[in-house]
C-alpha cells in the first residue's frame, strides 16, 4: 500500500517537474511547479515527516509559487510562450541528468537501499515536532545559524537594492 | 482671492491607529442593526401622498356628474411633451347639458410621454384636468398606456366644487341668455 | 448500539465522517450568503429578502411543506430561507456561459481549486471534546477528523493554497479587471501570511515552553485555555482565554484573517467599485457560486481557528470550561458525561462561537469602507509585521523570564 502511494507520488512529482521545464506557457509551468511541490509533500508524508510536508506546502506551494505567479503576471500578463531552449540548455540538462542517474546508481550498487522503499522501521528523527525542534537546536545548530546569517545578508541586500538613493554620498 | 491656510491638527496616537474610529463605526451600525426597519412593504403598505402631489393627470366631473372639460385645447397646446390629444366635439342638442359650450369627443393622454409637469392643470380654465394621487401606471402594451376619455373620467371621479357652471348657464339660457 | 459502525473498515469510516462534516459545512457556508444579505439589510434599516416562498411544486419537498406551517412558515419566509433555496436552484440550473476570450481549461479549473482547500482544512480542526475511556482511564478526546500534531500548520498550509483559485481565475479570465484582482490577491496573501503566522507563535511558545508538550495541535491549544481558576501561575492558564493574555496576537490574527479571506475592508481582489467584480468578473452561475461558497468556507475555518487559539474553543466562558459545565450538568442530567451528549454540547458551543465570529465578519464588512491598495500594503508590511515581530519578542522574553 505504502509502496503504491510512493510510486504514485514519485511519478506524479517527476511528471510535474518535467512539465515545469517542458510546458510552453509560463503560468502553466508555475502551476506544474505547484503540483510538483505538493507531490514532494506527499512523499514527505509517506516518510512520516508531517512537519516538513506541511512546511513544504505552506512556504513553497503557498507563498513562493504565489510570488512566482505574481511576478510572471507583472512581467507578462498573458503568460505567453517562452523562447525555445538553446543548445547549451540541452547539453547542460543532459549532463545534470547523467550525473543524477550516476548518483542514484551508485547508491543502488552500494546496497544502502535493498529493502522496499518504505520498508525500514526506523522512526525518523523529524517525525514529531518535539524531536524536530530538539535536533534543530542541538545537533544542527550550526547549519541553522549559518542559514539564518545568510538570510540576514539577503535581507540587507534586498533593502539596499530596493532603496532609492539620491546620490553616491547616500550609499556611503 | 485670499488663501487662508488652516492648521490641521495632528492626529493623536489613538486616531492614527484607526481603532477608536472602527469601534465607533461598529457601534453605529449595531445601533442600526437593532433599530426598526424603515422599509415600506409596498404593495401591502402604501405611502402617504403629500398635499399637492402630481400624480397621473385625470379629468373630473362636477358634482352633478357633468363633464367640466369644454375642449378648449389649452392643455393640448401647453403640454411640453405633447402627450395630450383632444378631438373637440359639439354637445348634442338633446343632451341635458346642451348649450353653447363644447365637450371633447375624444381625449387621450399618452402616459408614455407625460412628464407629470402639471402645466395642463395649471392652464385649464375650467379646472377640469387634475393631477391626482395615483403614482403607478403600468400596462403590457403601448396602447394600454394611453388613457382615453372614459378611463380619464374613471380615474378622475368628481370634483366637489361649488361652481355649478352648467346649472348657471342653463338658468341663464332659460332667462333669455342675458349675461 | 453503534458497534456495526466501528466494525467498518477505517477508510470507509473516515470517508463517512469527512462526508458528514462537509455536508454540514457546505450548507452552512451557503446559509452564510443569506445571513450576509439579512445582516446587511438590518444594518441598513431594510428587512432584506422576505418574499420568496415555495411554489406549489415545492410543496413536495420538506422545506416547501414547512413554509405552509403557521407561524413557522412565515418566520422562515421572513428569514429568507426559501430565497436561499431558490438561489441554490438558480445557481445550479441557470445557463453557465464561458466567455469566448478565456483560457477555458484554467477558467473551469479555478472554481474547483477554490473549493478544495476550503473544504479540506476542516479535517484538522477539532470541533468539540468528549470523555473517552481508554485502557481504563478517562481521557478528554477531541472530536476531529484527523488529530495531527501539526494541526495549525496544516490549516495554514492548505488554506494558503486557496489563493491560487483567485490568481488562476484572474489570469484565465483574460480580462484586465479580473487580472488586476488576481494580482492583488497574490500580493495581499503573501503580505498578510507573514503577520498571521508570527502572531500565533506566542500562543504556541507558551504551550511549548521548556518541559511542554512540543506540539502545534489545535486541541492542545484549547486544552491550555480550559481549566478553573487557581491563581496565576505559569503551569496552566486556569481557564483564561488566549485573548486575555495575548490581546495583540489575537488582534493581529484577526486583522490578517480578514485580509486572508478577502473580506472587507480588505476585499482588494474583488473591490466592485474599482474592478467591476475583480477576479470573478467573467464568471457566472454555478462557477461563481463556488467562489462564494469557498469564501464563506474560508471564513468559517478561519474563525474556527481564531476561536480555538484565542477564544477558548468549546469552553463556554472563561474559567468555565466544557468539563466543568458537564460536571454541573451531570448533577441534573445523569447522562451528561455520555460522549454523545458531551460532544453535542461542545460542538454546539463551538459552532455558536463560529456563528458569532461570522456575524462579526459581516458586521465589519457593512461598517468599514475598503482600504486603498497602497494602504493595505502599508498596513501589512509596515504596521502589522513589525508589530507581530515585537509581540513575538515580547512574549519570548516574558516566557523566558517567567521560567527562571
Amino acid at each position: 500500500m505504502a509502496d503504491l502511494f510512493f510510486y504514485t507520488f514519485a511519478t506524479f512529482t517527476v511528471v510535474c517537474a518535467a512539465a515545469v521545464v517542458g510546458l510552453k506557457n509560463t503560468v502553466a509551468s508555475a502551476l506544474a511547479l505547484l503540483l510538483c511541490l505538493v507531490g514532494v509533500a506527499g512523499v514527505f508524508i509517506l516518510l512520516d515527516a508531517f512537519l516538513l510536508a506541511a512546511l513544504m506546502v505552506f512556504v513553497y506551494a503557498g507563498a513562493v509559487v504565489a510570488l512566482f505567479l505574481f511576478i510572471i503576471m507583472l512581467l507578462d500578463a498573458q503568460g505567453g510562450d517562452r523562447k525555445p531552449f538553446k543548445k547549451t540548455a540541452y547539453v547542460s540538462g543532459g549532463i545534470a541528468f547523467a550525473l543524477l542517474t550516476l548518483g542514484v546508481l551508485s547508491f543502488w550498487k552500494s546496497g544502502a537501499q535493498t529493502t522496499g522503499v518504505l520498508g525500514s522501521s526506523i522512526v525518523p528523527v523529524g517525525a514529531t515536532l518535539k524531536n524536530y525542534g530538539e535536533q534543530l537546536f542541538t545537533t544542527y545548530l550550526l547549519p541553522v545559524q549559518i542559514v539564518g546569517f545568510l538570510l540576514l545578508i539577503a535581507m540587507l541586500g534586498v533593502i539596499v537594492l530596493s532603496k532609492k538613493f539620491e546620490g553616491l554620498e547616500d550609499i556611503k | 482671492m485670499a488663501v487662508i491656510p488652516v492648521e490641521r491638527k495632528p492626529l493623536t496616537f489613538a486616531e492614527r491607529t484607526y481603532i477608536p474610529q472602527i469601534i465607533g463605526g461598529l457601534r453605529t451600525t449595531l445601533k442600526h442593526f437593532f433599530a426598526p426597519n424603515v422599509t415600506l412593504q409596498y404593495p401591502e403598505q402604501r405611502p402617504e401622498i403629500p398635499k399637492g402631489y402630481r400624480g397621473v393627470p385625470t379629468l373630473v366631473k362636477d358634482p352633478n356628474g357633468r363633464e367640466k372639460c369644454v375642449s378648449c385645447q389649452l392643455c393640448e397646446f401647453v403640454c411640453p411633451p405633447k402627450a395630450i390629444r383632444i378631438t373637440p366635439g359639439e354637445i348634442p342638442d338633446d343632451s341635458d347639458n346642451a348649450h353653447v359650450e363644447k365637450s371633447p369627443q375624444a381625449f387621450d393622454i399618452d402616459m408614455l410621454r407625460c412628464i407629470y409637469c402639471g402645466l395642463c392643470q395649471e392652464v385649464c380654465p375650467e379646472e377640469a384636468i387634475w393631477l391626482q394621487n395615483q403614482f403607478s401606471m403600468s400596462g403590457f402594451t403601448r396602447a394600454e398606456m394611453v388613457n382615453n376619455k372614459a378611463r380619464l373620467y374613471e380615474l378622475g371621479g368628481t370634483l366637489p366644487d361649488e361652481h355649478f357652471k352648467w346649472d348657471k348657464k342653463k338658468t341663464a339660457e332659460e332667462h333669455g341668455n342675458a349675461h | 448500539m453503534f458497534q456495526f459502525y466501528f466494525d467498518l473498515p477505517l477508510i470507509v469510516r473516515l470517508v463517512v465522517q469527512a462526508g458528514a462534516v462537509i455536508l454540514v459545512l457546505f450548507p452552512i457556508a451557503a446559509a452564510c450568503s443569506m445571513a450576509e444579505r439579512k445582516i446587511s439589510a438590518w444594518i441598513q434599516g431594510r428587512p432584506g429578502p422576505n418574499r420568496t416562498i415555495a411554489p406549489v411544486g415545492g410543496l413536495l419537498t420538506p422545506l416547501g411543506l414547512a413554509g405552509r406551517i403557521p407561524f413557522l412558515g412565515p418566520f422562515l419566509q421572513q428569514m429568507g430561507i426559501f430565497q436561499l433555496a431558490a438561489d441554490g436552484g438558480k445557481f445550479t440550473f441557470k445557463e453557465d456561459p464561458v466567455p469566448g476570450h478565456v483560457n477555458k481549461f484554467y477558467f473551469v479549473l479555478a472554481p474547483i481549486i477554490a473549493m478544495i482547500p476550503a473544504l479540506t482544512t476542516i479535517a484538522v480542526v477539532p470541533l468539540g471534546a468528549y470523555y473517552a475511556v481508554i485502557n481504563g482511564q478517562t481521557i478528554l478526546q477531541p472530536i476531529v477528523l484527523a488529530n495531527v500534531d501539526i494541526g495549525l500548520l496544516a490549516v495554514f498550509a492548505v488554506s494558503s493554497l486557496g489563493v491560487y483559485a483567485v490568481i488562476l481565475a484572474g489570469w484565465a479570465s483574460n480580462s484586465k479587471y479580473a487580472f488586476l484582482g488576481g494580482v492583488r490577491a497574490s500580493a495581499q496573501l503573501v503580505s498578510y501570511e507573514l503577520a498571521m503566522t508570527l502572531s500565533v507563535l506566542p500562543a504556541f511558545l507558551w504551550m511549548n515552553k521548556p518541559g511542554g508538550q512540543g506540539t502545534l495541535s489545535l486541541f492542545d491549544a484549547v486544552q491550555m485555555q480550559s481549566g478553573v481558576w487557581h491563581g496565576l501561575s505559569m503551569a496552566s492558564l486556569h481557564g483564561m482565554w488566549g485573548v486575555f493574555y495575548m490581546p495583540v496576537s489575537a488582534f493581529i490574527f484577526l486583522v490578517a484573517l480578514f485580509a486572508e479571506t478577502n473580506r472587507a475592508p480588505f476585499d482588494m481582489p474583488e473591490s466592485e467599485s474599482e474592478l467591476v467584480a475583480g477576479f470573478h468578473t467573467e464568471y457566472g452561475a454555478f462557477k461563481w457560486s463556488l467562489f462564494f461558497l469557498a469564501e464563506y468556507c474560508h471564513m468559517i475555518i478561519g474563525s474556527a481557528v481564531c476561536i480555538l487559539l484565542f477564544f477558548g474553543g468549546w469552553n463556554l466562558l472563561p474559567w468555565i470550561p466544557l468539563t466543568t459545565l458537564i460536571d454541573w450538568l451531570s448533577h441534573v442530567l445523569p447522562f451528561a458525561t455520555h460522549p454523545l451528549f458531551m460532544g453535542l454540547v461542545g460542538i454546539g458551543i463551538f459552532v455558536g462561537k463560529v456563528f458569532a465570529f461570522i456575524f462579526f465578519f459581516m458586521w465589519v464588512r457593512w461598517t468599514l469602507p475598503r482600504f486603498r491598495y497602497d494602504q493595505v500594503m502599508h498596513l501589512g508590511w509596515k504596521k502589522l509585521l513589525p508589530l507581530s515581530i515585537a509581540n513575538l519578542i515580547f512574549y519570548t522574553l516574558g516566557i523566558a523570564l517567567m521560567q527562571k
